[in-house]
């Protein structure tokens, strides 16, 4: 036989390796495909064409495993088991920029589904060896290995420290300064996984000097790369108040207002959730946000948003409004009390609802004007029925109760008190009736509406036992008024009134 | 004779005189001893009622004499009591008058100023509304750049699809159908046609390996495409023509590391004179103060002595309590005017 026929064969297995590979890759893209390749044993064949010699069979290999274990964390496990980690990972460090974008998404693809199989990619040794990829000079290896890290960080915060400790926040850091848009974008995500987990870790992470390029890129137009920015900036705020201060110290304010204005969704969450970590803090940054409008701008995002989005911006008032009065007094100037009140009425879930009322609490609890600027919107009523409903959760009736509790013991706004004579339940009219007991012995006006409105009949039809509190109180209204009135509206006056008519011995 | 007789006849009855008698005289003297005992003991009874009334008028007035004097005592007592309330409740109202001033000075002066206060609560409301204008005119300026983004990409669209469909423009024979001869004036489209360039037929230049898009690679949000800018290399791998060197050698040279010499590694003073800094800088660590240990007598013998801060006076007189009562500290004040 002559050299060429030798040669055919062996073109001819090669050409049907490549496009089984191929058809393999193809077939896995499709979710439907996966469970027949699984069943097929698709691991163990693949597994011997990882160390082909044809590099472009290597490569279409490996994306084909990765996709099989992107949609599967069974497929994910067996690709664990199979012992294909250690392969990939020696061959990480050796072949072209192609196979190491797809060993690093076959990493990604297994780290990706739980913290134990997360584990085993850091017990092969592979972080070194995706580390060494951040250093290579395409950015689509970059891109593949910093997100293979961000999803092994993800999990846990002992991953996160092996993924530290690998020495990735520096390269990551360098990434991040790339002119690409999608690298900049994943490195920031890492970030934000890498130092959400615990102080330590965002120190790490500010310590690399990653918080001054991270606020470069606030400015950048584009959504998602935005979104993972404010994210990793509010992952590293919400440790510490030192933390807080340094991203503050990057002047962020007032770029990140313009972020509340954005037309992508998540950005005005992941600014208002920045802002939120910013302000709960102390008192003083909450001031600096207040004095750069920051409030403002978070006030119109909520005015503008429906739904969890609105979340952290509501939080974000409650937690100002809460360090002292002069801040709470400055959201009830910025006009804030409004969209808080058209939270409560409009949203369907009982976690913003919850939320709102927290955040009113905080607001009214300091001073009798507070409780006035909250009492004259009529939410009262609101917070009220909130709490009496029963369909309501408990976290919801929960936190409703406490804000009208702190409210009621502030507010000597008698007009909005009294609509809530008529339905409260007997611990929240003790507080009620206790306002009232405080107010009208000084104003005599109060006194004549107090009568004219019904509310003297109502609290003669309380029943309180004797020596309690409440009935203390409603001692010292009655002792506001001449004996004949209060008779006059104490229940059961016109039956004694036609008794003693009965019994009237007529003066002939 | 005959009073003998006469005495006789009376001798008889005069045993039964004698004893009527005597039980008569036995009988009054009943009566009349009893009248005496009553006398007596009626008597009796009357000085003793007026010797206890006596005692009980005695007694009488020194209790009352005792009682008036403890209720004088009681009374001057409980006066000097009132009076000594009087006294502090105006000493009280004094106190509060001097206090209320001096905690509206000190609350004025150095805790919270009422008018800066309600300045910074109108100046966060300007600085609002300042942001919010520009946040507003932010927001418009995306808007109409996309606006425009959207307006440039549908004109791009226009002009490559009129590209494509050269072939509808009309000719001098055959009207187009952009410009049907009922119209008055030809259809834009028309226009647009004839001023765009046919679209060659010459194949699409091969889009270059570098292109590809990284945002959708692996995770097949686009029908599958294979990296594979270059084509298949073919199974025996020829070296490239021309003086190379093996590209394994040259990067073999190339991160050769570094083996400097024995003089290089070595530093530049030798080990003894390094030795010998090593020492001095552990002494000059090593000594905390100058003084050497001496014992007690003859380190104290020529020391002066010197005063304590409690001893030492200022000088001339203290003017606390004389030239003001008062401590100010102007760099704590928050107000300018005193």
């Amino acid at each position: 036989m002559s050299q060429r026929q030798v040669l055919q064969v062996f073109e001819q297995y090669q050409r049907a390796r490549t496009h089984f590979v191929q058809a393999v890759a193809e077939l896995s893209a499709r979710p439907q495909n996966i469970g027949t390749l699984r069943d097929a044993g698709v691991i163990s064949l693949l597994r011997p064409l990882l160390l082909d010699v044809v590099p472009t069979i290597q490569q279409t290999a490996a994306l084909a495993l990765g996709r099989l274990a992107y949609f599967n964390d069974d497929l994910a496990e067996a690709v664990v088991k199979e012992d294909i980690l250690p392969q990939l990972v020696c061959s990480l460090s050796e072949q072209n920029r192609f196979y190491k974008k797809a060993a690093a998404f076959v990493l990604r693809a297994v780290g990706k589904h739980s913290p134990q199989l997360a584990q085993a990619i850091v017990e092969c040794g592979a972080l070194e060896a995706l580390v060494i990829c951040l250093e290579d000079f395409d950015p689509g290896v970059k891109e593949g290995a910093a997100w293979a890290l961000g999803y092994i960080a993800r999990h846990n915060s002992e991953l996160s420290q092996a993924v530290v400790d690998a020495g990735a926040v520096p390269l990551l850091v360098l990434c991040i300064q790339e002119p690409e848009i999608a690298l900049k974008r994943i490195a920031a995500s890492t970030l934000s996984d890498i130092s959400k987990h615990s102080p330590e870790l965002a120190q790490t992470v500010v310590d690399a000097g990653a918080i001054a390029y991270l606020a470069q890129m606030i400015l950048n137009p584009d959504a998602k790369l935005k979104c993972q920015v404010l994210s990793a900036l509010s992952q590293i705020a919400k440790h510490s108040v030192d933390l807080a201060e340094l991203v503050v110290e990057a002047e962020i304010f007032p770029v990140v207002l313009t972020c509340m204005k954005d037309s992508d969704e998540y950005v005005k969450k992941n600014g208002a959730t920045l802002i939120r970590e910013i302000a709960k803090h102390s008192p003083e940054l909450s001031q600096f946000i207040v004095n750069a409008g920051g409030v403002a701008a978070v006030i119109d995002c909520i005015g503008s948003c429906k739904g969890t989005v609105r979340l952290p911006g509501i939080m974000m008032l409650g937690y100002v409004a809460a360090h002292s009065e002069n801040l709470s007094m400055a959201v009830i100037v910025s006009k804030g009390i409004p969209p808080l009140c058209t939270c409560l009425l409009e949203e369907h879930e009982d976690h913003i609802k919850a939320a709102a009322a927290w955040a009113l609490g905080q607001i009214g609890r300091h001073t009798p004007e507070h409780a006035r600027a909250v009492a004259e919107t009529n939410v009262l009523g609101t917070l009220l029925s909130m709490y009496m409903d029963i369909r309501s959760s408990e976290d919801l009736q929960l936190k409703a109760k406490r804000a009208l509790k702190n409210i009621l013991q502030k507010c000597t706004y008698l007009p909005a008190l009294e609509p809530l004579l008529h339905d409260a339940p007997p611990n929240i009219m003790k507080h009620i009736v206790g306002q009232f007991s405080k107010v009208l012995p000084h104003d005599s006006k109060a006194r004549r509406l107090f009568v004219t409105s019904g509310g003297l009949k109502k609290v003669q039809e309380i029943k309180a036992e004797p020596g309690s509190l409440l009935q203390e109180y409603i001692n010292t209204i009655n002792n506001c008024y001449p004996e004949e009135v209060v008779r006059y509206y104490s229940p059961g006056y016109s039956e004694m009134l036609l008794e003693r008519v009965e019994n009237y011995q007529p003066v002939l | 004779m005959a009073a003998l007789v006469r005495l006789e006849t009376r001798l008889s009855r005069l045993r039964e005189e004698y004893f009527l008698k005597n039980r008569s005289v036995d009988e009054d003297r009943k009566i009349v001893y009893k009248a005496a005992v009553k006398i007596q003991s009626w008597f009796r009874g009357c000085r003793v009622r007026a010797y206890l009334r006596y005692l009980n008028k005695m007694a009488i007035s020194i209790q009352k004499w005792w009682r008036g004097y403890q209720s004088r005592r009681y009374f001057r007592k409980m006066i000097k009591t009132a009076y000594f309330i009087m006294k502090m409740n105006f000493y009280n109202e004094m106190a509060v008058r001097i206090q209320k001033r001096w905690r509206g000075y000190y609350v004025r002066k150095y805790t919270h100023n009422y008018y800066a206060l309600k300045k910074y609560l109108e100046a966060i409301s300007l600085n609002n509304e300042i942001v919010r204008n520009e946040l507003q005119e932010y927001a418009e300026m995306n808007e109409k750049k996309k606006k425009k983004k959207d307006l440039e990409k549908k004109e791009k669209e226009k002009k490559y699809k009129a590209r494509k469909m050269h072939y509808l423009l009309s000719t001098e024979q055959i009207a187009g159908i952009y410009n049907s001869p009922f119209r008055k004036f030809p259809d834009p489209m028309e226009l647009l046609l004839r001023q765009s360039k046919p679209l060659s037929h010459r194949q699409q230049q091969p889009k270059s390996p570098f292109t590809y898009d990284l945002y959708d690679w692996p995770t097949c949000k686009r029908p599958p495409a294979f990296p594979t800018g270059e084509p298949l290399p073919p199974i025996g791998r020829q070296k490239p023509q021309g003086p190379f060197r093996d590209a394994a050698e040259v990067l073999r040279q190339r991160y050769k590391p570094l083996e400097p010499t024995l003089r290089v590694a070595a530093s530049i003073s030798s080990p003894l004179e390094k030795a010998r800094e090593e020492m001095k800088r552990e002494e000059w660590r090593k000594c905390i103060h100058d003084n050497e240990f001496l014992p007690f007598s003859s380190y104290h013998k020529n020391e002066k002595y010197e005063l304590s801060i409690h001893a030492s006076e200022k000088i001339g007189k203290e003017t606390y309590g004389i030239k003001h009562f008062r401590e100010v500290q102007p760099n704590k004040w928050i107000a300018g005017k005193v």
